[in-house]
């Protein structure tokens, strides 16, 4: 019955560079890199915010990413696909450094935030900057204002009283398009708000703090399908002054959402590129098997 | 799907039938009487303890008794009321769950947010569990060799001749509270651990700190847990009698010790409701069993509120709290 047998793992060659579509320049190459590709959605990207060189990560022995290299640029949305497994999650958590509350995660290779290494960042700095959306929306316990409040309030002894987070607060809830919904009930508890709203609230809270680059880790596969086109539509809003990475099971939402898309396999990064061509003339076999729904 | 036989049953037709218990075994017949039962049975035994004190209670219990002061004479109509012992219970428990909850949180915490190495966790949480099942009349003679050493003087009194007294509301307080703790700590153990784990990495990712994180979020977030457990163990405190009797003093009036206004209360000795009633059952010296009858009753709506207070905490935790909402729903 079947006849196209996926190939054997290990074709995938761990240390080749990733096939990279054409029309785009390797991603350290600079970022004349989408001028070829007829994207519609924008043409250019902005300058290069995190650089990826050589990023492995395991856990004991396991090597969950390997050896993978991409950069992430402002004014774009990288979309991160591939099957359950792959090693997206994880490539992602280690952006902002999360992968080192996993007990056992090492890391080697270098990631680079404006041509800082991040091991040379305060973490809680670093994590300020590369702010993260994670899978179940998870306002804390307290109110919505409070929700973004806490993101905004340094670590300091002076706290900054209300009047001066007031307006920053809101400016993070328009940007998520949640301050009409909430505005009149800013002190209701956050927990109250709709799986979809909760989400929102959770993109206000990431985006408070101005971060340069956005994580989003399967920010949808807990919503429903309204609250889904909701996201996306922020998420292309957001675009222009961020630069975002979205860890997606969806490959429609990555198609919809996504500028950039790389396709990872068992930890290996095989193909990056604009989204069109990764969905319509990939360059590797396992990349056109799985965006046409062969495996995964 | 078959589509010749077994047709829809027409309507008006007999539906299937319910199982009944007629169609039941024996077996299953007598446990499932055995269990209503036993509900049954135990719910009447609520009743009648409650009924039982409340008839008794009520027809002794007069409003002057709830504040006029014990006195020691044996004509039990000067014998006066239990003013003291409900300041003592009141006092009591919480000095008792004052001195716990700060303690079992931080344990609790400790235990579930770090607990590395994760052998001394084990360690601490079998330590709990130790004292949890220690007899409270263990703990009482136990604190009596505690506190009657001479470096801890300054919570009781000191006797001419350098003998530690030992026997004080702090004293009585302190081991009190080695009552409340286990249950303090078992729920905010419980609530943090029912917090998923996304809820504190996103603590975390927008640039938190462990501790900001214990202090801004799951501290907030296990309050409900932390009220529950408190409310339980002032019920426990208020209705334990051996440490009173032991380290309290066994004073049926608060005395007062040293000159620090407040402190000498503390210092001091007194009674509680618990020993009160013992005290004048047929059991103790006093036997005026009707005073006894009175402030079992007032005791037993005592712990009863607390208890009440318990479910309301908790309900209301459900309400705006974690359960069934996404937090609360895990990964």
């Amino acid at each position: 019955m079947i006849t196209e047998q996926p190939p054997p793992i290990r074709k995938i060659l761990v240390d080749a560079p990733p096939t990279v579509a054409p029309g785009i320049a390797p991603p350290a190459g600079g970022h004349a890199a989408t001028s070829g590709a007829a994207h519609h959605r924008r043409g250019e990207a902005g300058p290069e915010r995190m650089t990826l060189q050589g990023l492995s990560v395991f856990y004991g022995e396991n090597e969950a990413v390997k050896q993978v290299s991409l950069s992430i640029r402002l004014g774009e949305v990288l979309a991160l696909i591939g099957p359950s497994g792959c090693g997206k999650t994880t490539l992602l958590r280690t952006l902002n450094r999360l992968t080192e509350l996993t007990a056992g995660a090492q890391r080697g290779g270098t990631i680079l935030l404006d041509g800082t290494d991040v091991d040379a960042l305060e973490v809680t700095a670093l994590r300020r900057r590369v702010a993260m959306v994670f899978q179940q929306p998870n306002p804390f316990p307290m109110s919505i204002f409070d929700n973004v409040a806490y993101a905004l309030r340094e670590q300091s002894r002076k706290r900054p009283g209300r009047s001066v987070l007031a307006p920053l607060v809101e400016d993070a809830l328009r940007r998520a398009g949640l301050w009409d919904e909430v505005k009149d009930k800013l002190d209701a508890p956050a927990l109250r708000l709709s799986g979809g709203q909760q989400q929102r609230l959770c993109i206000a809270r990431a985006i408070a703090t101005r971060p340069e680059v956005l994580l989003m880790d399967e920010p949808c596969s807990a919503l429903d399908p309204r609250s889904t086109a909701v996201i996306e539509q922020l998420i292309g809003e957001l675009r222009s002054d961020l630069a975002i990475v979205i860890v997606t099971h969806n490959m429609q939402q990555a198609r919809r959402v996504g500028d950039k898309v790389a396709f990872m396999y068992l930890g290996d990064l095989v193909e990056y590129g604009p989204a069109e061509q990764i969905f319509d003339a990939p360059q590797a076999q396992r990349t056109r098997d799985y965006v046409r729904g062969v495996f995964g | 799907m078959a589509v010749t036989a077994s047709p829809r049953p027409a309507p008006g037709k007999q539906r299937p039938k319910r199982e009944s218990m007629a169609d039941w075994r024996w077996g299953d017949r007598i446990a499932y009487v055995l269990c209503w039962g036993a509900g049954l049975a135990l719910c009447a035994i609520a009743a009648l303890i409650m009924g039982y004190m409340a008839v008794r209670g009520l027809q002794y219990l007069k409003p002057s008794l709830l504040w006029s002061h014990p006195s020691g004479e044996v004509d039990q109509s000067d014998s006066g009321g239990f003013l003291d012992p409900i300041i003592g219970t009141i006092l009591l428990t919480i000095i008792g769950i004052a001195i716990a909850t700060p303690i079992a949180v931080a344990a609790a915490i400790w235990v579930v947010e770090y607990g590395r190495p994760s052998g001394l966790a084990r360690m601490v949480e079998s330590g709990i569990e130790v004292v949890a099942g220690t007899p409270d009349i263990v703990l009482a003679i136990f604190g009596l060799a505690l506190f009657q050493h001479g470096l801890l003087g300054w919570m009781s009194f000191t006797a001419e001749g350098g003998a530690v007294f030992g026997r004080s509301f702090l004293t009585a307080g302190a081991m009190m509270s080695l009552i409340a703790l286990p249950m303090v700590f078992g729920a905010t153990r419980e609530g943090l651990q029912s917090i998923p784990a996304h809820v504190r990495e996103a603590s975390y990712g927008l640039g938190k700190t462990k501790i900001a994180t214990i202090r801004r979020v799951l501290l907030p977030a296990v309050r409900p847990n932390v009220s529950t457990g408190a409310a339980l163990g002032m019920g426990r405190i208020a209705g334990d009698t051996a440490i009173v009797v032991i380290l309290l003093g066994a004073t049926l009036r608060l005395e007062k010790e040293g000159g620090v206004p407040g402190l000498d209360v503390l210092k001091g000795t007194g009674s509680t409701l618990t020993s009160y009633v013992y005290n004048n059952s047929p059991a103790g010296e006093g036997n005026a069993p009707e005073k006894a009858y009175a402030a079992a009753f007032v005791l037993l709506l005592l712990v009863v509120a607390l208890n009440f207070t318990v479910d309301l905490i908790a309900r209301r935790g459900a309400k705006t709290g974690l359960e069934g909402t996404r937090l609360g729903a895990g990964r």
